[in-house]
């Protein structure tokens, strides 16, 4: 029956090319802007380390006061003073603190032109905290920290470029003239959204080549790379710059289970009573400590374009289901008689509702193809819409191939149920007596 | 003609008609929107910088090494910038408009160092600044050479002398009266505005301070820098391709990023509004096509009814309707379902534009845009039915005869 009903509606699409045509455009235009929108959408909103990002947390103290802040919301990063200053305190299983650092890394062969690479100075626990992928060596040690030890972990891309990709674990890269010995090679790892670095990079960048020691980094006065918000004037100098309540340092950590994140939040509370104690504070405790999908939303970076665009596809969506809704009751209405025929004959309601939801089926695999070429035409134009550190996330993959095909023959069913329902009202009686 | 026959005809076509009209409706909401975004982004990436934006190349550099003093660097390449065949002129600083990254701080008139005040963002320079960005001075002097110091990244900016541009100026001193004042960008450092250009932009464009800008005679001692050049009328794009040799040659270390390291001034520009043109785009394409399919399906639909209704066409012609009559039966019928659409339409677009509003901080829909939405539509809807109803005059009344 299905193959004989599938005969049947083919037939009917053909006799009718145009608005058949129509229809599956309809469908095809609506269920592309839809995949596509969604698929910038999917990229900006995923989450970058779904393994850990629940025992992940960023860490926030409100040192600006309630007239400098808006919302009640504590300033996006921290102060020296109390990035280092809970640092020190190890209360969590693992901790970082990161800022983005501007070196340029000059080559071993003199003819050779320096190269500028993104880089983070930051501690031993971020690749293990962040499950960092590595090819060659390891991470730096927590000794490593403690001694300011000029040690580097680089990227494959770059150990490429300064190393030919070969073993380069002892070796040493030059950073604006000072010697940092490489204790690994990662991957050229930049999970996306860049979730331990928002504040500077609005949660998409491609990363960096190159992490040192924090400690070492803050020796060396390497200058932050990222924003710097001062409440107040910091004075001249590094050192003053180190006192000032500017704001410029992410502090993560690590805390496994429940009970951790609550005393860490305790401690956190503690802290900020501390420092209102001794006067700096001249207001309340307001510290935050977010999992990585909570600072994700907080931060909002789902750009405003792509959630407007989802919308706004979603709707065009709507529309052509409508106009799909409108044409399939013209074309099955035309058929009354055709119907009443079938009826008499001794068709059943059922077999009615079969035949039409397969004709509609084939309108939506028609659609659903459609859908696909203009999907796959829409993600590659999805650069002319949007930025390319966010374009480039936008890919055309089998959950998607299979979301758009789902969705257009779901969308045609959907939409022939009601003109199906008015076909199968059609009174046999009726349709034979007026012809 | 009568509305009241349409009307009753209609109630028989429950359906269709409701189909059409929220058809209508959506569409008139998705519009509405869709073409006010449009008219915001287009809005925002037609501003102006108050620079004359030809013929400028922006140059970002990184020095490397660690030099007592970055200061000799810096003259010596900007020599060697203006020393180049093709250049006008040409000068140092730490940010220009549309660059998107940059200094801003809080100016006041007193010198008590509270953070409060009018928020400016700052542009070093030196006496070559203003030729370099073509910006036009309506008051006061330009720099000279004598006034140019040093600045270190830790210090505070304060020098003796600045340029602001009019709308800080105004900000300021309301009366009109700022050049030769004294402001404070520092706590306790006086400076002295010492000229008054017309119009500046800052490097952000989504701030609400767009032209409230100071120059400073400063050259950045740092080994992040920025050239600005002006080339010679038409000379740009031969000083495009020059000046990272250019520059290489003066001294090998240093860094020009792939990317962003040598760019004209449309790069800037077309960079800084990537997201709006972006976004207008899209709305645009959406629209059309909406419109397109929204027509089509009224068509179709309407076809259906006219191939329905041929009997009852052909004894109103017998019973002596004109085809005139037939044909605005059909423009009329339309034109009743797409207004009863536009109405729920209307709703639909303050609803979709407020919540937008409250979501995305987007303006708020103009009432202009509802109102051209709505002519729109109703005029789509007549000139997409005009074909099935001529289709429809055409029906002779001896169709009224048949298969009775």
């Amino acid at each position: 029956m299905f193959s004989y009903y599938l005969q049947l509606g083919l037939r009917s699409l053909r006799r009718n090319p145009m608005l058949t045509a129509l229809m599956v455009m309809a469908i095809g235009f609506g269920v592309a802007a839809s995949m596509t929108t969604y698929s910038v959408f999917r990229a900006t909103s995923r989450d970058p380390i779904p393994q850990k990002s629940d025992v992940l947390f960023n860490v926030q103290v409100d040192n600006w006061g309630p007239e400098n802040i808006k919302k009640n919301e504590p300033p996006p990063a921290l102060t020296y003073i109390d990035a280092t200053t809970l640092l020190r305190a190890h209360k969590a299983k693992r901790q970082t603190v990161t800022y983005p650092i501007g070196v340029s890394v000059i080559p071993e062969d003199p003819a050779r032109l320096p190269v500028r690479e993104g880089a983070y100075a930051t501690g031993a626990d971020f690749f293990p905290m962040f499950d960092v992928p590595f090819l060659q060596g390891s991470g730096w040690t927590l000794d490593d920290d403690e001694k300011h030890a000029s040690v580097a972990v680089i990227t494959k891309s770059l150990n490429d470029k300064l190393f030919n990709g070969g073993q380069s674990v002892g070796k040493q890269v030059n950073l604006d003239g000072h010697l940092f010995r490489v204790t690994g090679v990662i991957e050229d790892w930049a999970p996306q959204p860049l979730f331990f670095d928002v504040p500077n990079t609005q949660g998409f960048d491609e990363g960096a080549a190159l992490y040192v020691p924090f400690n070492r980094a803050v020796d060396l006065k390497f200058p932050n790379d990222g924003n710097n918000n001062c409440v107040s004037e910091p004075g001249e100098g590094w050192e003053a710059y180190l006192r000032s309540e500017c704001i410029w340092l992410s502090l993560w950590t690590e805390l496994p289970t429940k009970a951790d994140e609550q005393a860490y939040r305790q401690y956190l509370t503690g802290y900020a009573a501390e420092q209102q104690r001794t006067g700096r504070f001249r207001w309340a405790p307001n510290v935050r400590l977010r999992n990585v999908v909570d600072w994700l939303s907080v931060q909002e970076v789902v750009p405003p374009e792509s959630q407007v665009s989802l919308i706004v596809s979603l709707g065009f969506l709507a529309i052509c289901l409508v106009n799909t809704v409108g044409l399939l009751l013209a074309k099955f209405l035309r058929r009354a008689p055709e119907i009443g025929v079938r009826r008499a004959l001794g068709a059943s309601r059922k077999e009615i509702y079969a035949q039409f939801l397969i004709e509609a089926g084939t309108i939506g695999v028609a659609g659903g193809l459609l859908g696909l070429l203009l999907t796959g035409l829409g993600v590659l134009g999805v650069g002319l819409v949007f930025p390319e550190p966010i374009a480039r996330l936008a890919k055309l993959d089998p959950v998607l191939v299979v979301l758009t095909l789902v969705v257009s023959i779901a969308a045609s069913v959907i939409a022939a149920f009601y003109p199906t329902w008015r076909a199968a009202q059609v009174q046999p009686a009726w349709q034979l007596k007026s012809n | 003609m009568q509305i009241r026959p349409i009307l009753s005809a209609l109630r028989r076509h429950k359906a269709g008609t409701i189909l059409i009209a929220l058809q209508i409706a959506l569409t008139l909401a998705i519009v509405c929107n869709a073409l006010f975004i449009v008219h915001e982004r287009v809005e925002r990436v037609s501003r102006t910088t108050g620079m004359n934006e030809s013929d400028v190349v922006a140059i970002q550099n990184r020095y490397v090494g660690t030099p007592a003093s970055y200061v000799p660097l810096v003259k010596t390449d900007i020599q060697a910038l203006r020393a180049m065949p093709g250049v006008e002129d040409a000068y140092a600083t730490n940010a220009f408009p549309l660059r998107q990254g940059g200094w801003s701080t809080g100016v006041q008139l007193k010198p008590d160092g509270q953070k409060d005040g009018v928020q400016t963002a700052l542009y070093f320079g030196d006496e070559h600044a203003l030729k370099t960005l073509g910006v036009q001075l309506i008051a006061g002097r330009n720099f000279n050479a004598g006034e140019i110091t040093p600045f270190n990244r830790d210090d505070r900016p304060a020098p003796p002398q600045v340029i602001v541009t009019k709308k800080l100026a105004d900000k300021l001193f309301p009366n009109g009266d700022a050049l030769g004042k004294t402001v404070y960008y520092s706590k306790g450092r006086p400076s002295t505005i010492v000229g008054i250009v017309a119009k500046l932009t800052v490097p952000w464009t989504e701030v609400d301070f767009p032209e409230m800008v100071t120059i400073m005679p400063l050259t950045f001692n740092s080994s992040y820098q920025i050239f600005l050049v002006r080339a010679k009328p038409g000379q740009q794009d031969a000083v495009f391709r020059s000046v990272a040799k250019t520059l290489y040659d003066v001294n090998r270390m240093r860094v020009l990023p792939e990317k962003y390291g040598v760019r004209t001034f449309e790069m800037v520009r077309s960079r800084a509004y990537e997201k709006d043109r972006g976004m207008a785009i899209l709305m645009s394409v959406v629209c059309a096509v909406l419109l397109a399919i929204t027509a089509a399906g009224i068509v179709g639909l309407s076809s259906f009814w006219v191939g329905q209704r041929r009997k009852q066409i052909g004894v109103r012609r017998a019973l002596g309707a004109r085809r005139s009559d037939i044909l605005s039966y059909f423009m009329t019928e339309n034109f009743l379902i797409a207004l009863a659409g536009v109405v729920v339409g209307v709703v639909l677009a303050i609803g979709m534009s407020q919540w937008m509003f409250t979501h995305f901080e987007m303006q708020r829909l103009s009432f202009t845009y509802i109102l051209v939405g709505v002519v729109a539509l109703l005029a789509l809807g007549q000139a997409a039915v005009f074909a099935p109803a001529l289709k429809a005059s055409k029906v002779s009344p001896v169709e009224a005869t048949r298969s009775v």
